[in-house]
């Protein structure tokens, strides 16, 4: 492969892990409290609010069952609004928000909803505010679910990054189509899939590393 | 337990008796006034009445057993206190602030004077176990360097000093335990309620938890409230005693005269978990009903804190000069009297057997013939 093709591939790789870092870090910036308002929202929970979850819980469904290259061309003119333009990769980091919020925000429900119901109620026993709650004990006994989750929902950015070359959004799905499909190099294909492969794998056993390190639970003498 | 004397922290006991309602009054840590709970139906299930007209004080500095079988309402009270839940009707009133009253932040700082430890133990698996004595005070706004040294004080106090810097899963339920009394005692509650605290646990670590309780409540003066559905807890522990059936206070008092004279048949069905009347199976076989020659009667004799219990075996034989054989008996000592029962197995006639019944009836022991053995 001519070092063209391969300065391709470095700068794609980039590019992906540009849109997929800042679209993982935002998702969770709105993915991480929407989750856990959705699992302390029902009635008779910490933040009571039927309501108002029944109709986020609405709203997020709608957002994940959006196949992503509709939500891409859909809100271009919220993109262009939010990022000033609607092609390339700084653009293609908000649908890309738009779709990992709702999908962390399950994630990070269901990993809240599995802390032992007791220490909720331990918690305000001795006197702790929903604030606290949340934060000295839901959070922290949640973590080893909440780094899985985030880890989980920066493969599926991953995947659906490749997607954005639809806005001239770059990356190495972009990257894989139009060289690798379009004009028929099955080794730029190859290469571009070894890469993802790579990012994948390293994303995941990192996820799993510091899951297991900050899980107490599984730890004994 | 060395490291407890060390600690005089926490007011001295007040002494009191008995759950006498003037005393009450005067000088009650919890008292509940004609209170009633009732869950609302939800969801096709039907409305349930958790608590009703409930009426007693648990007295300052005394060890308060309540005890019920589940769905008795247990829970609700224990909610109660806590502030956790509303009562429909009613008050609570705990350290003389009406607790139901409270709301937010007012119910926040009341709840700090109350303790809690739990059947599960509900510490934080994320937290070492100092980390989780620590976190009532880091609730309470306490600073870093008071947090430290509180903690090191309770770790010692309930003697798991080297447990430190232990993950929950990494500790016996006996000291896991331990971790959830010091964390319950970390923001100096007057108030320690032990929901079925020791159910979890074997016979023996119980008894070193139940140990460590009483030490708590002489040393600090700590009122400590048992919820259990345990008789044996309640006989080792406390000293005053609540029975709760279906959602009713059915009797309340001292543990000695609620125990020694059971009124309501709960409060029976409880002492015979201690006590036993069941026969053993090795005598209940050969039992008949009806007399042979040469034969004995069996006749059960209730003990029921008379006292002379232990001796009436060799009154009987002295005063009516007969050899009566003891088939089976079983004495325990609950509140610093003798309760349980004899069997014994008396020879003779018709009318020797009616004259030791009638012995017996003149010293207040209550007996029964249940048989005969050959």
């Amino acid at each position: 492969m001519s070092p063209e093709l391969i300065n391709l591939i470095i700068q794609a790789t980039f590019e992906s892990l540009y849109m997929v870092g800042i679209a993982a870090l935002l998702g969770t910036a709105f993915g991480l409290p929407l989750g856990v308002f959705l699992a302390t929202s029902r009635k008779g929970e910490l933040f009571a609010a039927p309501l108002v979850n029944r109709v986020l819980g609405i709203i997020v469904n709608a957002t994940r069952s959006t196949p992503f290259i509709i939500l891409v061309v859909a809100i271009i003119p919220f993109t262009r609004l939010i990022a000033g333009t609607s092609i390339g990769s700084t653009a293609a980091i908000v649908p890309l928000t738009i779709a990992s919020t709702p999908f962390i925000a399950r994630l990070v429900e269901a990993a809240i909803r599995e802390v032992d119901g007791g220490l909720i109620e331990t918690a305000s026993s001795f006197g702790a505010s929903p604030m606290q709650i949340v934060l000295k004990v839901l959070i922290p006994e949640a973590l080893p679910g909440l780094l899985l989750a985030l880890t989980l929902a920066v493969v599926s950015l991953l995947g659906y990054s490749a997607m954005v070359g639809a806005v001239g959004g770059g990356g190495l799905g972009d990257l894989g189509i139009r060289y690798g499909y379009q004009r028929f190099m099955p080794e730029m294909m190859l290469a571009v899939v070894v890469v993802l492969i790579a990012l994948v794998q390293l994303v995941q056993s990192a996820g799993d590393y510091l899951a297991r390190r900050v899980n107490r639970r599984l730890r004994h003498r | 337990m060395n490291a407890h004397q060390s600690l005089a922290i926490g007011q001295p006991i007040a002494k009191l008796e008995a759950i006498s309602p003037a005393a009450a009054e005067a000088d009650a840590m919890v008292r509940f006034e004609r209170l009633s709970k009732t869950y609302p139906a939800y969801r096709g299930k039907p409305g349930v009445n958790a608590l009703q007209s409930i009426d007693f004080a648990i007295p300052r500095g005394s060890i308060t057993g309540v005890i019920g079988r589940s769905g008795a309402g247990k829970s609700s009270l224990v909610r109660l206190i806590n502030g956790l839940e509303k009562p429909t009707t009613g008050r609570v009133m705990v350290d003389n602030k009406d607790i139901s009253a409270l709301t937010g932040r007012e119910l926040r700082l009341a709840q700090r004077s109350i303790g809690m430890i739990f059947q599960h133990f509900n510490l934080l698996s994320s937290r070492t176990a100092a980390d989780n004595i620590a976190l009532p005070l880091e609730i309470a706004g306490w600073t870093k360097a008071d947090i430290k040294a509180r903690v090191a004080e309770l770790l010692a106090l309930v003697g798991i000093a080297d447990k430190h810097d232990r993950y929950p899963s990494e500790l016996s339920g006996g000291q896991k335990q331990r971790v959830g009394i010091a964390r319950a005692l970390a923001t100096r509650p007057s108030v320690l309620l032990s929901d079925e605290a020791t159910s979890a646990l074997d016979p023996q670590t119980t008894r070193a938890i139940l140990d460590l309780l009483a030490n708590i409540n002489r040393e600090l003066g700590v009122t400590i409230v048992l919820i259990t559905h345990e008789m044996s807890v309640v006989r080792q522990l406390a000293k005053e005693v609540v029975v709760l059936d279906a959602g009713h206070v059915v009797e309340s008092g001292h543990v000695a005269d609620i125990f020694t004279h059971p009124k309501h048949p709960i409060t029976q069905s409880f002492l015979a978990e201690v006590i036993g009347d069941s026969l053993p199976v090795s005598l209940a076989s050969r039992i008949v009903s009806e007399p042979s020659a040469g034969g004995q009667a069996v006749i059960r004799v209730q003990v029921r804190g008379a006292g002379a219990g232990d001796t009436v075996v060799a009154r009987l034989a002295r005063e009516l000069g007969l050899d009566v054989a003891l088939l089976s008996a079983r004495i325990d000592e609950i509140g610093g009297r003798h309760v349980g029962s004899l069997v014994l197995g008396v020879p003779g006639s018709e009318d020797m057997q009616a004259r030791v019944l009638a012995w017996l009836s003149q010293y207040q022991f209550s007996a029964e013939r249940i048989g005969y053995v050959a």
